[in-house]
């Protein structure tokens, strides 16, 4: 029998087609088709601006905004050749972690509710709101921030964020472990995710999984410590491991994970440098409103960037950042004007999709939907 | 002990030079900015070359597949592959560069997440690749005409403007 699961079907979160071929309640055959939320956003990124770009990025995937505005703001930096102060590298790291736990919440809470938990669901989006509400009060948004910017931050800390982070962060860990009582020993949380959706770690590289699902089967890939940008390599923290490679085995991975991010948290918190909080290049950030409104000079600097945009040297570079799915990638290419080349994303959900029939074929239609949720996409990150 | 574990401090390494050394005539340009280092070569040697990267030099993973369109320069399209050795904790760029029309030996032999990322360059710039096991669209409609990420493609379209309205 062959049975269409989506688009519209709700576990998929987003718009996902896959075609079943099934054989009793045994899939034999599982071909997903994606692309129904393609907006070429590499083809607009083509006729914006360099910095124009960055509110794009935050619409690929839509639960971890800061960290693709990181991986973006990065790679032209790097192009730049651009020193980022102390100050705004410790927040990109502080407001990614934040963004971290809230892409774990929101993925915790509707994948225990796709299996039948569903008072999971409200715990978790009861911290998350909390965390939606520290970035409205950074940005001004609480999902669409592009609150990271290339040359640093769009805005200047608010007054008394401290106090904010450090009621929220301090409270978390033992929010964390009710959602461990609510689950981790739970019976029929067990029986729905152990065992369930193993694919062996060759495997998973071979076809392109990266984060979580990679290092629930035993590697230890993780962008933050192999590769630290963002003066990542100044804080302590651990990447959590399993090996079983099944559903329970990458829960367990990201519950550890807040645990570390929180850790990575509150380790900004204490440790905050003060200082600028972007840096001074007249040619890649506007200047302070102040100056702009008292010194000519201020006033070209800002005028050129606003009509025409900065200009980036003529070049490419591909910047990795560990998005809460996994490998995110920006490979940008200049050609020496003031607007991108080609912007390429490396979105993790689309790599990691593509195990998605390995995980499902020759398994019960059961157990699909507990699989599909281990694997956390995110449709937007996948079709950008 | 995982036995990917990453040894850091491994990143200057003799890739370059063996490379050159055992493919003499197929490596075209070999660079390195920004600590990324990457290869251009010869497309009739990229699954060969592929290969003995996984193989050989311990890239076990294809991070990503994508092209980019220098039109109207010729070649016109520069197919790029980010790879990358967890074993190594290293990243590398193989370049080919094709003109329209040339049908480029897809690498799904060698690491099968090359898969989709070969279908989208074929989907948004028209690159066919042979040997492919699935090349059809991924991201457009079967019906769609064009290449949308082509440079020569208006960002509005042919047949779905909103030009005039």
């Amino acid at each position: 029998m062959t049975l269409n699961m989506g688009p519209q079907h709700p576990s998929t979160h987003g718009v996902l087609r896959i075609m079943l071929e099934l054989e009793g309640e045994t899939i034999i055959t599982a071909r997903p088709e994606i692309g129904f939320l393609h907006t070429g956003i590499e083809k607009q990124a083509e006729a914006l601006n360099w910095h124009q770009v960055t509110p794009l990025t935050d619409r690929v995937d839509y639960l971890a905004n800061l960290i693709n505005n990181l991986g973006y703001a990065l790679a032209v930096e790097k192009l730049l050749q651009i020193e980022i102060p102390p100050m705004a590298q410790w927040m990109r790291v502080m407001l990614s972690e934040l963004q971290r736990l809230n892409s774990h919440l929101v993925w915790l809470g509707t994948h225990a509710l796709d299996l039948g938990g569903m008072s999971a669901y409200f715990y978790c989006f009861r911290e998350r709101e909390e965390i939606l509400k520290i970035f409205e009060m950074f940005s001004g948004q609480r999902m669409m921030t592009s609150y990271i910017r290339i040359g640093g931050l769009a805005l200047e800390p608010p007054r008394g964020w401290q106090a904010v982070v450090a009621k929220f962060i301090n409270s978390f860990d033992s929010k964390i472990d009710e959602y461990e009582t609510l689950l981790t020993a739970n019976p029929i949380w067990l029986q729905r995710t152990k065992g369930v959706g193993y694919i062996s770690l060759e495997d998973m590289i071979d076809t392109g999984v990266t984060g979580p699902m990679l290092r629930a089967a035993g590697s230890k890939m993780d962008a933050r410590k192999d590769q630290p940008y963002s003066s990542y390599e100044r804080f302590d923290f651990e990447v959590p491991t399993r090996t079983e490679g099944d559903v329970f085995a990458r829960f367990a991975v990201r519950v550890d994970e807040m645990r570390q991010s929180t850790r990575i948290v509150k380790q900004a918190l204490d440790g905050m440098p003060s200082g600028p909080w972007k840096t001074d290049d007249p040619h890649v950030v506007l200047p302070d409103r102040e100056k702009m409104k008292t010194q000519m000079e201020s006033l070209i600097y800002h005028f050129k960037i606003v009509t025409e945009g900065i200009r980036v040297p003529a070049g490419e570079a591909y910047q990795v950042v560990e998005s809460p799915r996994g490998e995110l990638g920006f490979y940008v290419v200049s050609d020496g004007t003031s607007k991108p080349y080609r912007v390429f994303m490396r979105t993790p959900s689309f790599g990691n999709l593509q195990a998605l029939s390995v995980m499902l074929e020759q398994r019960l239609i059961a157990d699909s939907i507990a699989s599909m949720g281990s694997m956390d996409f995110v449709l937007g990150d996948v079709d950008r | 002990m995982p036995p990917d574990a990453p040894e850091n401090g491994s990143v200057s390494n003799p890739t370059h030079l063996s490379l050159k050394e055992t493919f003499s005539g197929a490596i075209f340009e070999t660079t390195e900015a920004y600590g990324e280092i990457g290869f251009v070569v010869d497309p009739a040697k990229i699954v060969e070359i592929s290969s003995y990267l996984k193989h050989v030099q311990g890239f076990e993973r294809l991070s990503s597949v994508t092209a980019v369109d220098w039109w109207p320069r010729e070649p016109r399209f520069e197919i790029v592959y980010q790879l990358h050795s967890i074993r190594r904790n290293l990243r590398a760029r193989l370049k080919i560069r094709v003109s329209a029309g040339t049908a480029v030996d897809s690498v799904t032999v060698v690491w099968r997440s090359a898969n989709w990322y070969e279908r989208e360059v074929f989907d948004l710039f028209g690159v066919t690749f042979a040997n492919h096991p699935n090349l059809e669209r991924i991201m457009m409609p079967m019906d769609f005409e064009g290449h949308p990420l082509r440079k020569d493609f208006p960002i509005h379209g042919y047949r779905y403007s909103y030009r005039d309205e």
